[in-house]
């Protein structure tokens, strides 16, 4: 077997839903561990470091309301990527995926809002405006229900698959215009300061706490995906089989 | 603290939302282990955990 091939079968492998399953669930508490880890030293240093000498203790508020910011979009390019697999290769792992990450997705967007809104309060002055971040990142939230609302009301499973990833590639064009927002017009929201071309703009004392908060909502996204992935697994066998016993049930009649 | 509750609002709110959508997603697991076990425990299996001599023609 040439190398190549090898990589495929293996790579195919990790995508057989069985496989999947017993990867799971060798994979799931370690991650969840790491996660607590990384969210304990996080919080710590969250409270720890020092407050901003223009923004005072609010600064704090950064370190959970980026990374939800960040998981809000880096989930729907996850739900792309797996629409893509889902239309491309009708992989049966991607629309699980798909359909796995959109409340997760939900959930932090509206994370990313709130604790944005609790934010801009004390530092503009006003709860909202809709400027151009605010605005597109809730039109975000509203695709995530709306995509969660689509995937329940298709009973045909492989229907709702391709229904939903149509709609999920076209919502994508959003992504961009979110991240680019704050260059593009002119937003109350400042522009971004880590990801610089010219290096993050905000200090090390309070980039420390930010990375490691990062990568803790990121492991945390992570875990749970996964484990609504295993559940949307066994959902789908467990109609499988009622639908098979039902089939047989009324044979026997 | 300056601005105290505006800075426990967003974590109390960061706790309420990643804690249900944790809680969320375990307890959906676990009620489908339990209907998965149930079927099981009434002899319902998937073709590939049943064994050979029990599966029919084309079924």
């Amino acid at each position: 077997m040439s190398e190549t091939s090898l990589a495929i079968s293996k790579f195919s492998d990790l995508a057989n839903p069985t496989r999947f399953l017993a990867l799971a669930a060798r994979a799931i508490p370690w991650l969840a561990g790491i996660t607590a880890l990384c969210f304990t030293v996080g919080l710590y240093l969250s409270f720890a470091t020092e407050g901003d000498y223009q923004q005072g203790e609010t600064v704090r508020i950064m370190y959970i309301h980026v990374p939800s910011a960040w998981l809000s979009m880096m989930c729907y390019t996850i739900m792309s990527v797996s629409a893509i697999g889902t239309l491309v290769w009708r992989h049966p792992l991607a629309d699980v995926s798909a359909k796995a990450a959109a409340p997760l997705g939900a959930a932090f967007t509206l994370l990313a809002l709130v604790t944005g809104s609790l934010w801009g309060k004390p530092m503009w002055g006003t709860w909202w405006v809709w400027d151009a971040r605010l605005t597109s990142v809730f039109i975000l939230f509203l695709m995530y229900l709306g995509l969660i609302a689509l995937s329940r009301a298709i009973d045909d499973p492989s229907k709702a698959a391709r229904v939903s990833a149509v709609l999920i590639l076209v919502g994508f064009v959003n992504i961009p215009i979110i991240k680019f927002s704050v260059e593009w017009w002119n937003t109350l929201h400042q522009s971004a300061s880590v990801l610089r071309l010219d290096g993050p703009a905000i200090d090390s004392e309070f980039l420390r706490p930010l990375f490691i908060m990062a990568i803790a909502f990121t492991l945390l996204f992570f875990t749970l995906h996964i484990m609504a992935m295993r559940n949307e697994i066994w959902r789908r066998r467990i109609a499988a089989q009622r639908r098979l016993a039902a089939r047989m049930a009324s044979r026997e009649e | 603290m300056t601005h105290a509750f505006y800075v426990y609002a967003s974590y109390g709110f960061a706790a309420l939302v990643t804690i249900a959508v944790t809680a969320w997603t375990w307890a959906d697991g676990r009620a489908r282990r339990r209907e998965l076990a149930a079927l099981e425990a009434a002899g319902i299996r998937r073709r590939s955990a049943r064994p050979k001599d029990s599966v029919g023609n084309g079924e």
